[in-house]
């Protein structure tokens, strides 16, 4: 197990590993993308309330949840940076930083353009639209803090205790719908009980999530490359790796 | 369903279209960013490596 665990955190073997994934994870996204719009698009009836509306959820429940998975190992990271100081950990949380703010303005602007023709209004400060706008300033301000810091070892370990304190805006996005009266509806998948979702709408929209999450695997991949790349530049493993490239 | 209800989306094209191609815009950028940051960086790397004393 620690043999593995040196070996995997090892910067030749991990750019390797990854290497050889990024192709895979990439085919697989674009597979299931491409059969979750399918469904999504053709396939799926209207919904009996919103009619052709609702169709937005493919991609605003895929970017919202991505938004929060993504803060989730971004901060899981910075707690590995704090503890351990693994650099690899610092690499994916960097990483990880503008593309969970990608995914957090996509399920703010998707949900916007949802909430105009459903709400009659593009936004309004409720407990749940507010606590996910802060998630993109929480995103926001590692992206900040970590470039106002030139060390990068010394940006880490200060953008890992900046992660770790927002982790508390997680459950509070989540449980945002029933703590609080909101415009937004409840949740339709992470239900208890039986999802109050018919399964021809459920089924793409899972297909998009694990789409989502390959997509962010496969370039959290290829970042986390370059980035051990240029963190070992001077390294003889970099020069040969460049050679033979 | 002809293509033309289709693109109609219901009467709900102007938003549903625009949030698709939103996110279309926003993955590619980011899947496109990163691709760009490596070619630049490996071509970077090989400029350094042409002086050779740089190694450890």
């Amino acid at each position: 197990m620690w043999v593995w665990f040196h070996k995997f955190g090892s910067p030749r073997y991990f750019y390797d590993f990854a290497g050889r994934c990024i192709p895979w994870l990439g085919a697989a996204c674009a597979l299931l993308m491409a059969v979750g719009l399918y469904l999504g698009l053709f396939v799926a009836p209207p919904d009996y309330q919103q009619g052709e509306s609702y169709r937005i959820i493919f991609i605003h429940v895929p970017s919202a949840w991505m938004s929060m998975f993504v803060y989730v190992v971004m901060a899981s990271s910075g707690a590995v940076v704090l503890i351990w100081r693994v650099k690899l950990a610092e690499i994916i949380a960097s990483v990880s930083a503008p593309l969970g703010a990608s995914f957090t303005f996509l399920a703010l602007a998707t949900g916007s353009l949802w909430g105009k023709p459903m709400w009659g209004t593009w936004w309004v400060w409720d407990a749940r639209l507010t606590s996910e706008l802060i998630l993109l300033f929480l995103y926001f301000g590692f992206m900040a803090l970590e470039a106002a810091i030139e060390d990068k070892r010394t940006a880490a370990r200060a953008t890992a205790i900046l992660s770790l304190v927002g982790v508390i805006n997680i459950p509070i996005i989540h449980y945002s719908v029933y703590w609080w009266n909101t415009l937004h509806q409840g949740a339709t998948v992470t239900k208890m009980d039986t999802p109050s979702i018919h399964l021809s709408m459920l089924v793409p929209l899972l297909l998009m999530a694990v789409a989502f999450q390959l997509y962010y695997a496969t370039v959290l991949l290829i970042g986390t490359r370059t980035e051990l790349l240029s963190r070992e530049r001077r390294t003889r493993w970099v020069a040969e790796v460049i050679r033979n490239s | 369903m002809s293509a033309q209800e289709f693109f109609h989306m219901g009467g709900y094209a102007l938003y549903v279209w625009p949030a698709y191609a939103l996110s279309l815009v926003v993955l590619t950028g980011q899947l496109w960013a990163a691709l760009r940051r490596r070619r630049k960086l490996i071509r970077d790397i090989e400029v350094q490596n042409r002086s050779p004393e740089t190694h450890t």
